[in-house]
């Protein structure tokens, strides 16, 4: 019997500690390489490089932007079709959830197919409108966006608090602006940095729209030189892993709460 | 007339609540806010509709026409093109094989971790290790993995001159078959855990102690009750990573420049230039693949079904 939870304890370690391997050593590897921008000796100089490139900038600020409108269509569109659904038309559910599985069924590269084909002709020509790139960013954002609108709602007791609401008198609004979305506010949070951490490096649409993001300028820069796509990886790492703590952080404690799973692969 | 419609009203409102009259109103006005209440859901229908389906949608029409317009099969025989099977083939190859390695590392891990006997913050730290892992890909990844297993990678350099092993003249390639499928690894390690671990937790204490006490073996415990309960999340799960792996199309194309021959990458390469010569057929390279995720969404639900038998 003791034996028996030694072994179990060894074996626990070893898948553990092998996994970690499998995740540490590209990491580690990664950082080493970013640090021989100089001959000889370790420094940082892969970071100026990249820094000093003014498409860095203009490429991470493109992305930013088209991760902030992403973040406000996506909300504006999910929450109060979320916020419905829980209260009026639970009978809605499954086909929103239905429909959140969808963006997997249709995977990036064949919804940019579907946009600039059927986008790329009058009378409907977005193809070259950044509108577009945002569209189809919502749309892959959408599952997660709506995952988490849904857990906060449904951890929060809506229709009560919508009823002492209504029985004191309160409208819409301010049923809307002082009791749903100050309670949904850990919620709203974890789909912003979700979207944030998934459009910003975002490749298959912007390189497939043509567009100067982020993802497709750390393509290239990969494609031309050799220690600064490391430094480049390291940073992106950063920024993931600031997203997905905050989200980890703010959700600490949510009854319901789940680990996001999700990234463009 | 009028009198009897009233009355009609009037009983109605009676036999629906007796007792008060605000329930009676809210009876009435209940369907008008219902119908109301769906109107507010179009803007969200109209948004996917034009977004999603009807774009996914003209490509599945495309695919059923000739390059003049006109319906037709000839593009889905086109399917069966030696090069267009073999990355089909290959796509699927990688999916598995990935899908298969990821899920039992990402298993055992989960598993290693309800086990217990590991340190207290293990299990929170691994969910936001797990998070962040499963996220981090596309084209950092690919840069991660080129870093550590290129031509000049740190292992790479590390195994050749320190243990005398040289990768490269052993045939591996990180820009081939099985260096694609190790970065792939890398992201479906952590889905793995993230996706397995509420089934693992479910699996009660009680239920091994039970057979233990009855004088089970771990095998049989194993193969009468910590299988049978698991197998459906298991398969769910396995199902869900084949998909993943399926559709990306950012991590191969940055780590191989677009150069195997995969079906995301095909497609991709479709609507960058016309490689096919054939638009139409790129169409049905496209409906291929949306077939093969819709079977693997609907083969996910049925078992995600069977497996909540077993979640309380």
């Amino acid at each position: 019997m003791k034996n028996g939870t030694a072994t179990r304890k060894a074996m626990s370690w070893f898948w553990l500690i092998l996994g970690l391997l499998y995740f540490f050593i590209p990491l580690i590897s990664t950082f080493l390489f970013s640090l021989r921008g100089k001959k000889g000796v370790l420094s940082f100089v892969a970071y100026q490089h990249v820094f000093a490139d003014p498409k860095f900038l203009q490429s991470f600020l493109f992305s930013l932007q088209m991760s902030v409108y992403t973040i406000i269509v996506g909300l504006v569109l999910i929450v109060p079709t979320a916020i419905l659904i829980n209260l009026k038309i639970p009978k809605a559910k499954p086909i929103i959830e239905l429909f959140s599985l969808m963006p997997f069924v249709i995977p990036p590269v064949v919804l940019a197919f579907g946009l600039i084909k059927f986008y790329a002709n009058p009378p409907l020509t977005l193809v070259s409108s950044p509108a577009l790139l945002v569209a189809g960013y919502v749309v892959i954002s959408f599952p997660y966006i709506y995952r988490s609108i849904d857990t906060g709602l449904t951890s929060m007791d809506l229709k009560v608090l919508t009823e002492a609401a209504q029985s004191l008198g309160a409208g819409w609004l301010s049923i809307l602006f002082k009791i749903i979305l100050p309670n949904l506010r850990t919620a709203l949070l974890s789909a912003t940095f979700l979207t944030f951490a998934t459009v910003i490096g975002e490749l298959t649409l912007a390189v497939l729209l043509a567009w100067p993001a982020f993802g497709p300028y750390m393509a290239h820069v990969g494609r031309d030189l050799a220690y600064e796509p490391a430094a480049l990886a390291i940073l992106s790492f950063m920024m993931t892993w600031g997203s997905i703590s905050l989200i980890q952080f703010l959700s600490h404690g949510i009854p319901g709460a789940k680990s996001e799973i999700g990234g463009l692969h | 007339m009028r009198d009897s419609l009233q009355k009609e009203r009037f009983g109605r409102k009676g036999a629906a609540s007796p007792e008060k009259a605000g329930g009676a109103l809210l009876v009435h006005a209940a369907p008008r806010s219902k119908s109301k209440a769906w109107l507010g859901l179009i803007p969200f229908f109209v948004f996917i509709f034009a977004f999603m389906i009807i774009p996914a949608g003209s490509l599945l029409i495309g695919a059923f026409q000739r390059n003049d317009g006109h319906f037709s099969l000839v593009n889905f025989s086109k399917l069966f093109r030696p090069n267009i099977i073999s990355s089909y083939v290959v796509t699927i190859r990688l999916s598995f094989t990935t899908a298969l390695g990821g899920g039992l590392l990402g298993f055992f891990i989960a598993y290693g971790i309800c086990l217990g006997g590991l340190p207290k913050g293990t299990r929170s730290f691994m969910s936001t290790f797990s998070g962040v892992a499963s996220n981090f890909a596309g084209v950092p990844l690919a840069f991660a993995f080129i870093s550590t297993l290129g031509r000049m990678g740190l292992v790479t350099v590390f195994l050749r001159t320190v243990l005398g092993i040289d990768l490269y003249a052993s045939g591996f390639n990180l820009y081939s078959f099985w260096g694609l499928a190790l970065t792939y690894i890398y992201f479906q390690i952590p889905l793995m855990v993230l996706i397995i671990q509420p089934a693992l937790d479910n699996m009660k204490k009680e239920w091994r102690e039970a057979s233990e006490n009855l004088g089970a073996s771990p095998l049989q415990y194993w193969l009468h009750i910590g299988i049978p309960v698991l197998l459906p999340s298991l398969l769910a799960s396995f199902i869900l990573l084949f998909g993943n792996a399926f559709g990306a199309y950012a991590t191969a194309f940055s780590l191989t420049g677009g150069l195997i021959n995969i079906v995301p990458i095909l497609i991709g390469a479709q609507i960058r230039g016309d490689v096919l010569h054939d638009p139409n057929l790129g169409y049905a390279l496209a409906l291929g693949m949306v077939f093969i995720m819709t079977l693997a969404i609907l083969a996910y639900s049925w078992l995600q079904k069977i497996a909540s038998r077993w979640m309380k």
